[in-house]
């Protein structure tokens, strides 16, 4: 019997410890995560990120080094403290909280003591280094720039969030990320694959070696170098020419939809978000509410079309044909729309215009007639602005357009839905509407989509989607920048309409455009525009626009500008095309007088005006 | 002696289980040392010392199958006074690593005199109780027995090694075994009981509970007959409440700080992974992290990065258990359980008392190292720093318990030969 008691304690102390085990080894999964993460370290090889280039291979973004000066707390021995302050730049006080940091962190892995010293402190440094046992200097790897423009189109990196880890298992904490522009739509490309080294470490954390000799470890997949099609000479020239004012210019080559130029100012140099005061840069620019100028104008800004939208409405009128080229008004200096709705216009008192004239005489009488007769032309209103919309979304107008930079806006192209809405009992008609027919009203549109549309034409009907990538090395670019789409307009209804534009710049309102020897076809703009100050709709000073495309036969460049509150289409967005277009096609510009008069100009008095809190006049 | 005979009737089985075990433990002291740069066979590393001992150990074995049966009897009390001695010698001469003061130091070894305690006292107790007029019955030779037991426990105590001296203990269960009455037995177990569910509850609610239980006896009791038990019950659960009473008095003030956190780690009141419950945290995961079929032969990882302190020596298993899963630490379990079930099976064919009242010794002492061992790498009980039988890193460790496994051999072998 008592024999016995040392078969149940033998018996019963093998079973608890067998269903311990169990219960450790096989029931729970946790303790195999916790192994690998105390014992194994994952280390990243990181490649290079990729080079960007411009159209001409002129480099646009590199890498440079960055030195961080290192510290391991536990190597550190006594050494010459005031001279080491004195070669970093940095006091005592600020030399011992830092190293306590260290410390505090631990002593044995090496934490960033000064970070992104200056490759000038670096020569000096690097040569004594020796004397300071537990420092050293880690090199790494940031963007470097060449120019200061186009900071819109290249956007910037980043290091990854929470919410990007979450998103894509890729990214570790620390790593960067290209967050907006180019360095995001390409981040893939731009990044290549970091390759993974398994380390097994002790309990020290120091390294020991490689884990299971290697063998699960890869290697970097090399990152790839871009080409854009922005020609960064005239993107800097552009950036020059609307220098102390507001606006942009989008220019793209119409046979093929590469986009030249996008130019938005006020800008800021890509460099600016490089280094060590990152943060507190990108906190200045996005604070900056008065310019903001991480705010992309040229994609992003949403504006009435004006008066460049009437190309398209007199095209829609054609295909309808709901009026022939011959078809004509006459203008009263405006004209009554209704029963009491006058609508102004600049022509004198009895002008005749046809076509032609009406495009280079930008009459609002002659398109809000052409409008009412189209959308009227139907049985009903609402088929009529159906097919009125159906048009007019073909040149890509009131949808994202598809290029590849992250940011953008629809713009907004009203249907017969739109107006259902508005009036339920469906009694609305082509009057109703007509602020649309000379860009005004419901209509907006964002400048490139007005780029987009100026390509569409000078190609008589047709573009391909407007693109930043030219080239991605040892890579195909997407193949919807190969293809053509096509426009509802027929081929024959173009010339009439683009020899109103060659005339606009021939004798029409914007002469100032032209240039000797090249035929600029154009169309100028005056928007209405509006704010809010204190809760109370106040009408600006109007944009200035102005599209172009040139030469008329075989064009090579279109381009839309606009610069805000700059009155007249003639007054400042005609010139600045054509100059850019000058620029453009022959290389240089002989209208210096011009140029000087645009790079001197400035409109700061004007967007003073609306935050001075005093009463102010528009359109002077 | 017939030695086809004496063949046949050796133990072969458990001296395989034996060599089995020390296999075990010298693979993965080689692993748990494995450095690619230095000579592992070096008798200036642990696995050549352990290699080393490992053949002196089996030659030892050897030895002792020519030797004569009587000398082990009859030698007892010489090596007890021997030991005792040498245990007083080390407060003279024993050399301090990590704290205590439990080794000789002799050319590159170390001699721990405390391991080969266990086994001489073994044999002393078991001299003591087979000797043909000893009674346990009566209090006079229980107090011999536990003289012997107790002696050791107060030499090897203040080096300080409390691992080794609660091994003594467990020889109270020979003494159980062999007619000491159930009653000290059955006292200590609920002492210990009580200790442990006064830490976890508190002092109020086991206070009240026994109340409780006192009420319910005297209401049961008092109509009946048998109010005779009554009494002696109610004195057994008014002794606890004192007992309980002094529990929070022994465990703030007898008890150092670290044998306090030692105890609430493993109760659960305290979490602390970094500090002092670096050890089993580190342990645990390391054995968990094997899974089933465990990582391989050197590919443990945290068997590598060593981040189990002490893992040649008492955290053996977690070796075990990283590199060869559940499997592997399963048949370590087997091994140990086989060779203490075949020792007390045998313990039943012995013929004179002395070699079955040794097997009895020879399975507590294997069972105890074993439980404990076990016990606190899984997290079970508080950690008491003790080595696994045979499979730990420990030159006297190792030749202290084959000189025990030799001995019972011999004495098994013997069994037939009685005269």
């Amino acid at each position: 019997m008592r024999k016995s008691l040392f078969y149940l304690l033998l018996y019963s102390i093998a079973i608890v410890f067998t269903l311990r085990l169990f219960y450790l080894q096989v029931v729970s999964t946790n303790y195999e995560d916790l192994s690998l993460q105390n014992s194994v370290l994952k280390e990243y090889i990181y490649p290079e990120r990729g080079l960007i280039y411009d159209r001409e291979g002129r480099l646009l973004v590199g890498n440079q080094a960055a030195y961080d000066v290192m510290v391991i707390p536990r190597r550190v021995r006594t050494h010459d403290t005031l001279g080491f302050c004195e070669l970093l730049k940095i006091d005592k006080d600020h030399y011992l909280s830092q190293l306590n940091k260290a410390r505090n962190y631990s002593t044995r892995i090496p934490s960033v003591f000064v970070a992104q010293v200056s490759k000038q402190d670096y020569a000096k440094l690097q040569e004594k280094m020796w004397k300071f046992p537990g420092f050293y200097i880690q090199k790494r790897s940031i963007r470097k720039y060449n120019t200061q423009s186009a900071a819109n189109v290249l956007g910037y990196i980043s290091e990854v969030n929470n919410a990007d880890i979450r998103q894509d298992s890729y990214y570790q904490s620390g790593e960067l990320i290209g967050r907006q522009g180019i360095e995001k739509t390409y981040e893939k490309k731009l990044r290549g694959q970091k390759g993974v080294r398994y380390l097994q470490r002790d309990k020290f954390n120091r390294i020991m070696g490689p884990y299971k000799d290697g063998s699960l470890d890869t290697l970097p997949d090399p990152a790839k170098d871009i080409h854009l099609t922005i020609d960064i000479a005239l993107q800097e020239y552009g950036e020059s020419l609307l220098k102390n004012k507001r606006g942009g210019i989008v220019a793209i080559e119409p046979e093929t939809g590469e986009i030249l130029v996008n130019v938005s100012v006020p800008n800021y140099d890509p460099d600016f978000l490089v280094g060590r005061e990152r943060s507190e840069h990108f906190r200045m620019l996005k604070n900056d509410t008065i310019n903001r100028p991480l705010f992309d104008r040229g994609l992003q800004g949403q504006y009435p079309p004006g008066s460049p939208f009437k190309l398209l409405n007199a095209l829609v009128a054609l295909q309808e044909k709901a009026v022939s080229p011959r078809t004509g008004y006459t203008c009263n200096a405006g004209h009554f729309y209704g029963r009491s709705q006058f609508m102004k216009c600049h022509c004198e008192l009895g002008s005749f215009n046809r076509l032609n004239s009406g495009i280079y005489n930008s009459c609002n009488t002659y398109f809000s007639n052409i409008y009412r007769k189209t959308i009227d032309s139907y049985e009903t209103s609402q088929q009529g602005m159906d097919a009125w919309s159906e048009h007019i979304k073909s040149f890509g107008l009131g949808n994202y357009l598809g290029y590849d930079h992250p940011t953008g806006q629809k713009g907004f192209i009203p249907d017969a839905a739109y107006y259902n809405y508005w009036y339920p009992n469906q009694r609305w008609r082509g009057a109703t509407s007509v602020s649309n027919a000379i860009g005004q009203g419901e209509v907006l549109t964002t400048p490139i989509q007005l780029a987009n549309m100026t390509a569409a034409i000078a190609n008589r009907g047709s573009y391909i989607t407007p693109h930043f990538i030219k080239e991605i090395s040892k890579d195909t670019i997407d193949v919807t920048f190969r293809e053509r789409k096509h426009t509802s307009i027929d081929l024959i209804h173009f010339e009439p309409v683009i020899e109103g534009m060659s005339n606009v710049v021939k004798w029409g309102t914007a002469r100032n455009a032209r240039i000797p020897g090249i035929e600029v076809c154009g169309k100028t703009g005056t928007v209405e525009n509006f704010t809010k100050i204190d809760g109370v709709r106040t009408q600006l000073t109007d944009h200035s626009m102005f599209v172009a495309f040139a030469p008329r036969e075989k064009p090579k460049i279109a381009v839309m500008v606009f610069v805000e509150n700059g009155y007249w289409g003639s007054r400042w967005a005609a010139p600045i095309a054509s100059l850019v277009i000058e620029k453009h096609l022959t290389g240089t510009v002989r209208r210096t007088y011009l140029e000087k008069r645009m790079l001197e100009g400035s409109l700061l008095e004007e967007y003073a005006k609306p935050i001075s809190g005093e009463p102010f006049e528009i359109n002077e | 002696m017939n030695s086809n005979k004496y063949l046949l009737k050796f133990d072969w089985v458990t001296l395989l289980l034996y060599m089995g075990l020390v296999t075990i433990g010298l693979i993965n002291i080689y692993s748990t040392r494995h450095n690619p740069e230095i000579n592992m066979f070096s008798l200036r590393h642990a696995f050549g010392k352990q290699l080393f001992f490992a053949g002196i150990s089996l030659m030892l074995i050897l030895f002792l199958q020519f030797s004569s049966v009587k000398i082990f009897e009859r030698f007892s009390s010489v090596a007890y006074l021997g030991i005792v001695g040498l245990l007083l010698g080390l407060f003279l001469f024993g050399t301090e690593v990590s704290g205590a003061r439990s080794w000789y130091s002799l050319g590159g070894f170390s001699f721990q005199p405390a391991e080969f305690a266990k086994v001489v006292t073994a044999l002393a107790i078991t001299k003591h109780i087979s000797e043909i007029n000893t009674d346990l019955k009566k209090l006079k030779h229980r107090r011999t027995a536990l003289i012997l037991i107790l002696l050791p426990v107060v030499l090897i105590l203040p080096q300080p090694d409390p691992g080794s001296a609660l091994v003594f203990l467990s020889f109270f269960l020979v003494l159980h075994a062999e007619g000491m009455p159930s009653f000290y037995l059955w006292s200590f177990f609920g002492l210990v009981f009580l200790f442990v569910l006064t830490l976890l509850l508190g002092v109020k609610v086991i206070t009240y509970g026994l109340m409780a239980v006192a009420l319910i006896f005297m209401v049961v009791f008092l109509n009946k007959r048998r109010r005779k038990v009554l009494m002696p019950a109610l004195a057994v659960i008014f002794i606890g409440i004192g007992f309980a009473q002094s529990v929070n008095y022994i465990f703030e003030n007898v008890f150092e700080q670290r044998h306090r956190d030692r105890f609430n780690i493993v109760l659960g009141k305290e979490v602390d992974t970094q500090g002092i419950g670096y050890n089993i945290n580190q342990s645990q995961i390391a054995i968990g992290s094997g899974r089933f079929t465990g990582k391989g032969f050197l590919e443990g990882t945290q068997t590598k990065g060593d981040f189990v302190p002490e893992q040649q020596t008492d955290y053996i298993f977690t070796t075990i258990g990283e590199e060869w899963g559940f499997l592997g630490s399963f048949i370590v379990i087997v091994l140990f359980v086989s060779l203490l079930h075949r020792v007390l099976h045998h313990a039943g064919r012995q013929k004179n008392d002395f070699s079955r009242i040794y097997c009895y010794a020879v399975v507590v002492l294997i069972l105890t190292h074993f439980a404990v061992n076990l016990g606190m790498v899984l997290g079970l009980v508080p950690t008491i720093g003790i080595p696994l039988p045979y499979v730990s890193y420990g030159g006297s460790h190792l030749l202290a318990f084959s000189l025990l496994i030799g001995i019972y051999l011999r004495l098994d072998a013997n069994r037939i030969n009685e005269w």
